[in-house]
């Protein structure tokens, strides 16, 4: 599945977007935070506190307890500021 | 009734685009714009400028929902918004919420509407830049209190 990250979480991940395949027992968007943040200092720096991260499974926004299957892209992102 | 949508880099006229949602009819009797500015400080400290992410694709889908959700909730004969993305220095645009009704509470309250989900869940990020270097704003509880008041019924909505 494809990740997009914006704003201050693009900056710590130090990139915009990668291809990832995380194991089978990764279910949810908090299994799949927890499973980032094993993967390096920067991963561990942006998603340190998981409740200023807001996710979107395929362009919608989804709760944290959101089953990943079948998700084409997931992006993750601080709370939106526009307007 | 098409709403317009637009998410651009450049700036907008917000005269020429409320205009363009009476052109030619007789049955709007209310139309308010509100147009968002860059202010020239943020936190009591100078900025440069403001520069907007938004995740494209997902901002577009987002306000076209809500655009939906206003004109579920309100007689609305009109509706147009502008979200600018990029650098934007103090003094310039950066989004334009329009919407036109027969009469002026629902075209006041759909505006509003429009406006506090915009804030809060619409994803646009605004990264400030000052003398300090730059700094994403976070998101203000002022706000997300503004846009809470709408999860209401809409037929409570429709009494005030």
């Amino acid at each position: 599945m494809k990740l997009v990250y914006f704003a201050w979480v693009r900056e710590r991940v130090g990139k915009a977007e990668e291809e990832i395949e995380p194991p089978a027992s990764v279910r949810t968007v908090a299994e799949l935070i927890r499973w980032l943040r094993g993967r390096g200092d920067e991963y561990a720096h942006a998603f340190e506190q998981a409740q200023s991260i807001r996710a979107a499974i395929d362009r919608s926004h989804v709760k944290p307890d959101a089953a990943i299957a079948g998700a084409r892209e997931i992006a993750f992102f601080p709370p939106m500021t526009g307007g | 009734m098409q709403p317009t949508i637009r998410l651009q880099r450049e700036d907008f006229d917000a005269a020429a685009e409320a205009a363009l949602l009476t052109r030619g009819r007789t049955d709007v009797g209310a139309v308010v714009t509100f147009a968002g500015v860059c202010r020239g400080a943020e936190s009591g400290e100078p900025i440069a400028a403001l520069t907007l992410e938004h995740y494209p694709g997902m901002a577009e889908t987002e306000i076209a929902r809500h655009v939906e959700e206003a004109r579920t909730r309100w007689p609305l004969l009109g509706v147009t918004v502008i979200h600018r993305y990029g650098r934007i220095a103090p003094g310039e645009n950066i989004v334009l919420v329009i919407t036109a009704s027969s009469h002026r509470q629902a075209a006041f309250a759909a505006a509003e509407f429009l406006m506090d989900y915009l804030k809060t869940r619409a994803p646009f990020w605004k990264q400030v830049e000052g003398k300090a270097g730059t700094a994403w704003i976070e998101a203000k509880d002022d706000d997300n209190a503004a846009a809470a008041r709408w999860k209401k019924p809409a037929g409570d909505q429709a009494a005030e």
